[in-house]
């Protein structure tokens, strides 16, 4: 088992349909892209969440939307301020190595990009996919980007890209070259758009993945 | 309402069941053996549990064994099952004879969310995870299940991320009360999520099996995603710091990819990496799968680099290739069978 700290919750609030922000302080040196295990006792193994903070933060973010079946997420959507998790350190080698890329997530996968994007690092272009608007966290605040793409598979206009971020792709004539993209999501949407990209002309080495499980 | 399977369920579970429902304590036993050790498919045979019993216990369970919807036979005599899963998805199993031994691959999950590059499987994406009882059902459901002299866990998904129902199934294959067979028997792979690997190395004594594909991080982060939340070094930390003992294996699956982790670099870096651990490397050719960026690498090569390893003191066996007529390669079966009903959340 891997070493489980206790630690307070300093906030823990909706931000949209079975999407939480969970909020306590930071006790820990960490990078952007890189993940941590929360659980709720130690006797329920952790379960590891992207950070979506910056490593200046005072206090550590972490993005979930709750899943039903799922054992952790909804004990801990019911937790509240002052209230005890168990976290693991830090961990995790899905850095940005500031070389020209596009980003691409989907869901809960854009919490790696905001911390990096919070901490002053950017992509060329970030392309953004859910069902509807109100799936794209923190859409507000990535309007900042130069070239910010909302794909929504059942949602238009006011700068939505109608359609799944997988035609987005598919409808660009090419692809820059020499640049990397950075993939984080759902398994099957990580490696759709990978074999995409590869089909499109990207070499995959090129592509840095980052999986749910 | 449907009943619910007892098949797959472990000698705790059943005493559990049997106190629930008003049995007698020893009955938890006698249902165990009956599942696991007589060829029975219904509760109705489990004769020398009571009229009572068996009525009280058929009231709310069934055996739930589930035959395969189809078999695909290899001019090798490989044979490729398809198990029908919930909601429209496909449970691939094979079954490999190879002189006097039977070897059965199972399952763990339905599709996986490891996304390795070179996988099939992967392109399903994650479908759910195996009951113990899924997973079991593949080995006895099987024609030859009673000729069955090994079993490996390599099929779809990965079994550590399923952990629980894993460790149940193998304890009710190697508990004397299951099907009582030798740990030694059994290998268990994985691509290396630690956690998972810790409880399996301290809960089981089965065999283990780690997907390797390259010794260097940043070519294994291409290939496999998993290397971004643990790496291969750490992987092989831990395994260094567990006592195997003289009769438990710990070997390396390796699948050859021309021109990508082939070469006498990998060889080295393989070598100093597994430097005075007892281990050994299991070569693979790579059948190439649709739309595959990858290749496999050349016999000459494939047989070079085995050579090379044997003599530098790395016991390295090259795996013969199975039932590549009927796409025995996990995933290809199930994934051009699959039919895709869930909403992309994308």
């Amino acid at each position: 088992m891997q070493s489980l700290n206790p630690v307070l919750i300093t906030d823990s609030q909706p931000i949209a349909n079975k999407a939480f922000l969970l909020q306590f302080n930071r006790t820990f040196i960490f990078k952007p892209g890189q993940i941590i295990g929360i659980t709720t006792q130690k006797e329920i193994a952790p379960r590891l969440y992207s950070i979506c903070s910056t490593p200046n933060d005072a206090t550590v973010s972490i993005l979930y939307t709750i899943k039903e079946d799922g054992v952790l997420t909804p004990q801990l959507s019911a937790l509240k301020a002052g209230e005890t998790i168990w976290i693991t350190q830090p961990q995790g080698k899905f850095l940005f190595d500031g070389k020209p890329s596009w980003w691409i997530a989907t869901g809960t996968g854009i919490a790696p990009f905001y911390s990096m994007f919070q901490s002053g690092q950017k992509p060329l272009k970030l392309i953004h996919g859910g069902r509807t608007q109100n799936d794209l966290y923190f859409h507000q605040e990535f309007q900042a980007l130069t070239d910010y793409i909302k794909c929504c598979s059942q949602d238009s206009g006011n700068g939505i890209y109608a359609g799944r971020l997988t035609k987005y792709i598919d409808e660009q004539e090419s692809l820059p070259p020499h640049i990397n993209y950075y993939l984080c999501g759902s398994a099957e949407m990580v490696v759709d758009v990978r074999n995409l990209l590869i089909k499109k002309g990207a070499e995959y080495h090129q592509i840095i993945t980052e999986i749910y499980f | 309402m449907s009943k619910s399977i007892l098949f797959g369920k472990t000698l705790a579970e059943l005493n559990e069941i049997c106190k629930q429902i008003g049995l007698p304590g020893f009955a938890g036993k006698q249902i165990a053996q009956w599942l696991y050790q007589k060829e029975v498919y219904s509760i109705a045979e489990m004769t020398n549990l009571s009229l009572k019993s068996r009525e009280l216990l058929a009231q709310k369970y069934e055996v739930g064994l589930e035959a395969p919807i189809k078999v695909q036979v290899s001019a090798d005599g490989t044979k490729k099952y398809l198990f029908q899963a919930k909601a429209g998805n496909f449970i691939e199993t094979a079954m490999m004879p190879d002189n006097d031994r039977k070897t059965v691959c199972v399952s763990s999950q339905v599709g996986c969310k490891m996304g390795c590059l070179f996988c099939m499987t992967a392109r399903q994406g994650f479908q759910s995870n195996l009951t113990a009882g899924e997973i079991l059902n593949q080995y006895r459901s099987i024609s030859e299940w009673a000729e069955i002299t090994n079993l490996v866990y390599m099929g779809m998904g990965e079994p550590f991320d399923n952990i629980d129902e894993v460790l149940k199934s193998l304890e009710i294959l190697t508990s004397d009360w299951g099907y009582a067979l030798s740990p030694k028997r059994i290998t268990v792979s994985t691509i290396g999520i630690i956690p998972g690997m810790k409880t399996f190395l301290e809960k089981s004594n089965c065999h283990l099996a780690v997907s390797m594909h390259t010794p260097f991080e940043e070519e294994r982060k291409k290939l496999m995603p998993i290397e971004q939340v643990y790496s291969l070094e750490e992987v092989i930390e831990h395994i260094r710091a567990f006592d195997f003992g003289l009769q438990r294996r710990v070997s390396f699956e390796y699948i050859m990819f021309k021109g990508v982790n082939d070469t006498p670099r990998h060889v080295k870096e393989l070598i100093r990496l597994l430097n005075g651990l007892r281990c050994r490397i299991n070569l693979i050719r790579f059948h190439p799968i649709p739309d595959s960026p990858l290749q496999g690498s050349d016999d000459e090569t494939i047989m070079e680099f085995k050579d090379t390893l044997n003599r530098k003191g790395i016991i390295t066996t090259l795996r013969a290739s199975r039932g590549q007529d009927i796409y025995a390669a996990c995933g290809l079966l199930s994934t051009k069978e699959l039919v895709k009903k869930q909403e992309k959340d994308y």
